[in-house]
């Protein structure tokens, strides 16, 4: 057993929120300078370009990479022999939070869903716990915007749609979203589990770093398929046409019911930011 | 790039929307309101009331951007656009009343592209996600209205040099259809 005290979370999350909304990873960079050689538009590069000047900049001038800098979206994942000491975990969460959001100076984008009246401090985060072997704690913090995050559904497709069915899925999203998730953008597919399975999935498949192909053969060879047709496309960077869409397509899977197909798309614009520790 | 660019200012002459086509990149300076969902939804509740705008919209752009907080020492924070589509609904009454240019990101509805036809009038995108570069444009910032609804209420920027790029044109050419078409494998 080991003992993990709240203030300590507390301060980890609030460093994380700020740290990754002000720092793009330098895995997305290195993602975008290589998207700059594959476009094949003038305009789509001067984009691209831009994109890499704002990431400059925001490091430069320490203000956030995008001014939705989200709804606080966490992952804790608690080893199962740690003990949490000095108060409330979700409290804690909640705490780092609300003084990133402050003392970032960051945008407060949460609000009641029909006044629209916001919660004032970007609280509550959205919370994922889930507990493995260990006696620590990781703490994955992913700040998403609004405007990608629209994009996303889940989606009961009948078992004999099977692979294409999928496939034609993800492509529909795309091209529904067009310019407006900020292309170029990441695509986390989550397939089978149930209902709510599938939509934790397909956000845990935008966690996989870029570049990273699946461990099965089958969904590797599909993820590339995927990000094949997205960039064919058109859609380009930014929505303005060109042959970058997409950086990557992560997909997770889980068995599912007999009867059942579930798929769910969730897309990240090119501001993907995301920062992890462990206590 | 940037130096070779045409630069363009506020207010919006009829001559200047004209001459603009989709896909060209421009650097917009003069004066800019920010509005988004919220302001709009006020700016057609005080009209539909009798009311004024609280500006004078004649000429001018509206920036669909919800800054955030400006840090210690800086004008604003981080200021990119939202998705104009919310919009939609709200943007040809303003046009019909004289606003001659929009900022923001993603595709409008077939009415506001026909009120930016009849009435001479542009859609401008701002990239998307590049708040920190966007905020670099700008030069002072004044809430002038609804400082109640927070990163939503109506702020007049003074910009330089804000980078944009035409998106749809008075002559009814659109750069997220052409653009697509171009490049659609």
């Amino acid at each position: 057993m080991r003992e993990i005290h709240v203030d300590d979370i507390v301060s980890v999350v609030e460093r994380l929120f700020i740290d990754a909304n002000i720092s793009l990873p330098e895995a997305m960079y290195g993602a975008i300078r290589d998207a700059i050689e594959k476009e094949s538009s003038p305009v789509g590069k001067e984009v691209l370009r831009e994109l890499l000047r704002n990431a400059d900049t925001a490091r430069e001038e320490h203000m956030p990479i995008c001014q939705d800098t989200g709804l606080a979206v966490t992952f804790l994942e608690i080893g199962q022999d740690a003990h949490v000491v000095g108060g409330d975990l979700t409290e804690a969460v909640t705490e780092g939070v609300r003084r990133a959001y402050r003392n970032g100076y960051l945008r407060k984008s949460c609000c009641h869903p029909f006044s629209r009246k916001n919660t004032g401090d970007n609280t509550p985060p959205i919370i994922h716990t889930k507990i493995v072997p260990g006696d620590g704690m990781k703490i994955t913090v992913l700040p998403k915007g609004g405007g990608s995050e629209n994009y996303g559904e889940v989606r009961m497709l009948m078992p004999a749609e099977g692979k294409e069915g999928v496939k034609a899925f993800v492509l529909e999203m795309v091209r529904k979203g067009g310019p407006n998730p900020c292309p170029p953008i990441t695509v986390g597919v989550g397939i089978g589990g149930n209902f709510e399975t599938s939509a934790l999935l397909s956000k845990e498949a935008l966690m996989v770093p870029v570049g990273t192909r699946n461990d099965d053969e089958e969904l590797a060879a599909m993820e590339r398929e995927l990000l094949e047709e997205i960039n064919a496309t058109g859609i380009g960077p930014q929505g303005y046409g060109g042959t970058v869409t997409a950086l990557d397509v992560h997909i997770k899977m889980a068995p599912c019911h007999l009867a059942s197909l579930p798929v769910a798309v969730n897309i990240q614009c090119h501001a993907h930011r995301i920062g992890e520790a462990l206590l | 790039m940037t130096t070779d660019l045409r630069r363009i200012t506020t207010p919006l002459t009829d001559d200047v929307t004209g001459s603009l086509t989709a896909g060209e990149k421009v650097l917009l300076s003069g004066f800019i309101h920010t509005a988004r969902d919220a302001a709009h939804k006020r700016f057609i509740e005080t009209l539909d009331a009798g009311g004024d705008l609280p500006f004078d919209i004649r000429g001018q752009i509206i920036y669909y951007c919800g800054p955030a907080p400006a840090p210690p020492g800086k004008v604003i924070g981080s200021c990119g656009p939202t998705t104009s589509s919310r919009m939609d609904v709200y943007a040809p009454r303003l046009i019909a009343m004289g606003l001659r240019g929009m900022i923001g990101k993603g595709k409008r509805s077939e009415g506001v592209k026909g009120a930016l036809r009849e009435f001479r009038a542009v859609y401008f995108g701002a990239t998307g996600g590049a708040g920190a570069l966007l905020a670099r444009a700008v030069v002072a910032a004044d809430v002038i209205a609804y400082e109640d609804l927070g990163p939503e209420a109506v702020v007049r920027l003074e910009v330089r040099d804000m980078p944009l790029f035409v998106i749809n044109d008075v002559h009814g050419n659109d750069l997220y259809l052409e653009g697509i078409e171009r490049y659609r494998k």
